[in-house]
């Protein structure tokens, strides 16, 4: 199928791949990091050749997340500065929920909505990483007053941020016409003129 | 390894609406008496310990102290913690004190450890590793209130004193009893080695020790393995044995309220997002601006 040349580019391929690594390693982190959260998800570690390979494997694949979160973060944070219209647009987010989005404010490359998931990932993921270096017994021995904050941070932090992934992944589900832009880069203009169409103007000049 | 000793109170990681075999729940609690105010310091608990237990740790360094090994390790389950003590009359006490696991009713290593089955408790009170389901996360270390597990650096698995959980099963004492030369280390039931202490506090508290005690931490529901000791009112005396252990409020809010509450909210997420998007339907791009875009590029072809 060819597609219409005239769509946009959202994401090109570097972002693309380096999304793909973070969603990898997170989906990795979070099937081991719930089984040693609760035991009814314990089964999880067979995906990981038994517990003590997920018990080895997680901090390293932790790691990765980590770095290729933080290249992430950088590309992406000067896209992701609150604005007054964001405000707006969270202030109205309940319409556009109950499936409004007629009065929405005109939004840019990323909406308020976005923007809150983007921070609120940036801060777990820092959390998950000074806690989870704290609680790696393989390489490190802190005081066991900060490895028993890291364990609690870890896993509240750790919930949360699966939390945030749920929501970001339903998001792309319910919004049509998103995904593909994760896995080939490109949107419709239609789907651009919708959803982003402050992004849409700069992009088209229109 | 697994006994099957159908006597299993508790099992990590497992729910209490999913028991292990515990049909011979009926046992009586047993309890390791330790009296500070006997021991002579001979580590003869820690050879015996090492022989029974066929574990032979490194040999150490003199570290300019009688403590050997310094610590606890994955190969050392008991240790002789050497302490001076000046009293009030300026006269020097040497308290020893026989370090190791405390085998709490409420154990926190039992609490913490993620994998089912690996520490287990049984209707004697005696709480077991059962190595072969280790996964080495240490999270039982995170989780003790006495810092007592420690991982073996060889093969990665949580180790500390079993209190003989196999010489009990066929009605012997652990060794480290067996061997005590001053019978400074009793063993029997709970209640019986209370009452072993009973004495011993009467008579210490006679001979001028007015602040003898049993030490059988209650923020724990007690231990399995209790102290004699001199100054009972300051345990930290000894090798700074904790006054009023318990699981620390940060474990207990990590393997408490987190569990339920963070797995109902996951579950809430991703039913809520099913049924938001059942009943409210998909966000499509609209006909309307579908149009639109259609008609500026007929524009532009003209």
């Amino acid at each position: 199928m060819i597609r219409d040349p005239k769509d946009l580019k959202r994401y090109n391929a570097s972002e693309r791949a380096n999304h793909w690594l973070i969603g990898i390693s997170f989906i990795l982190l979070a099937l081991s990091g719930l089984a040693f959260f609760h035991p009814a998800f314990f089964p999880l570690t067979q995906f990981f050749g038994g517990p003590v390979w997920a018990r080895i494997l997680h901090p390293y694949i932790g790691v990765v997340m980590a770095l290729a979160f933080l290249i992430i973060f950088f590309r992406f944070k000067h896209l992701n500065k609150m604005t007054p219209a964001d405000k707006e647009w969270l202030a109205k987010a309940k319409n556009m929920v109950d499936g409004n989005d007629h009065d929405m404010p005109e939004q840019g490359k990323y909406n308020g909505g976005q923007k809150v998931m983007f921070w609120a990932l940036a801060v777990c993921m820092l959390l998950m990483t000074v806690s989870g270096l704290l609680i790696w017994r393989a390489w490190f021995g802190f005081d066991i007053t900060l490895v028993r904050l890291g364990a609690v941070v870890h896993a509240a932090a750790g919930a949360v941020m699966i939390g945030l992934i749920m929501v970001h992944v339903y998001a792309a589900i319910w919004v049509k016409g998103t995904i593909r832009a994760m896995w080939y880069g490109t949107v419709t203009r239609a789907w651009a003129k919708q959803h982003h169409r402050g992004w849409y103007r700069q992009v088209t000049g229109k | 390894m697994s006994m099957q000793s159908q006597d299993i109170i508790r099992r990590s990681a497992t729910s209490s609406l999913t028991p292990p075999p515990q049909v011979r729940d009926h046992k009586l609690e047993v309890a390791k008496l330790i009296d500070v105010t006997v021991c002579i310091g001979c580590k003869g608990c820690q050879v015996a310990c090492s022989e029974w237990n066929d574990i032979r740790d490194e040999v150490g360094h003199n570290h300019g102290i009688y403590d050997n090994p310094v610590d606890l390790t994955a190969k050392s389950w008991t240790v002789m913690r050497f302490a001076e003590h000046q009293d009030e009359g300026g006269r020097l006490q040497w308290l020893i004190r026989k370090d190791g696991c405390m085998h709490c009713a409420d154990p926190g290593c039992l609490k913490s450890c993620p994998a089912p089955g690996a520490i287990i408790q049984y209707a004697n009170g005696v709480v077991d590793f059962q190595s072969e389901h280790c996964i080495g996360c240490g999270y039982c270390v995170t989780g003790c209130p006495f810092n007592v597990p420690r991982i073996n650096k060889d093969d990665h698995k949580a180790y500390k004193c079993s209190l003989c959980s196999d010489r009990l099963a066929i009605g012997q004492e652990p060794s480290c009893v067996k061997t005590c030369p001053t019978g400074a280390i009793q063993f029997g039931t709970k209640e019986d080695m209370k009452l072993v202490a009973d004495d011993r506090v009467k008579d210490l508290k006679e001979r001028g020790f007015a602040n003898a005690g049993l030490y059988d931490p209650q923020g724990v529901g007690g231990t399995h393995v209790m102290y004699v000791l001199h100054h009972a009112d300051r345990p930290e005396l000894y090798s700074g044995l904790p006054a009023n252990p318990a699981i620390s409020p940060l474990v207990s809010i990590w393997k408490g309220v987190t569990k339920p509450l963070a797995t109902l909210a996951l579950a809430g997420v991703a039913l809520g997002s099913l049924f938001h998007y059942v009943t409210k339907g998909p966000n499509e791009v609209s006909r309307e601006i579908e149009e639109e875009i259609e008609a500026e590029d007929k524009e532009a072809a003209k």
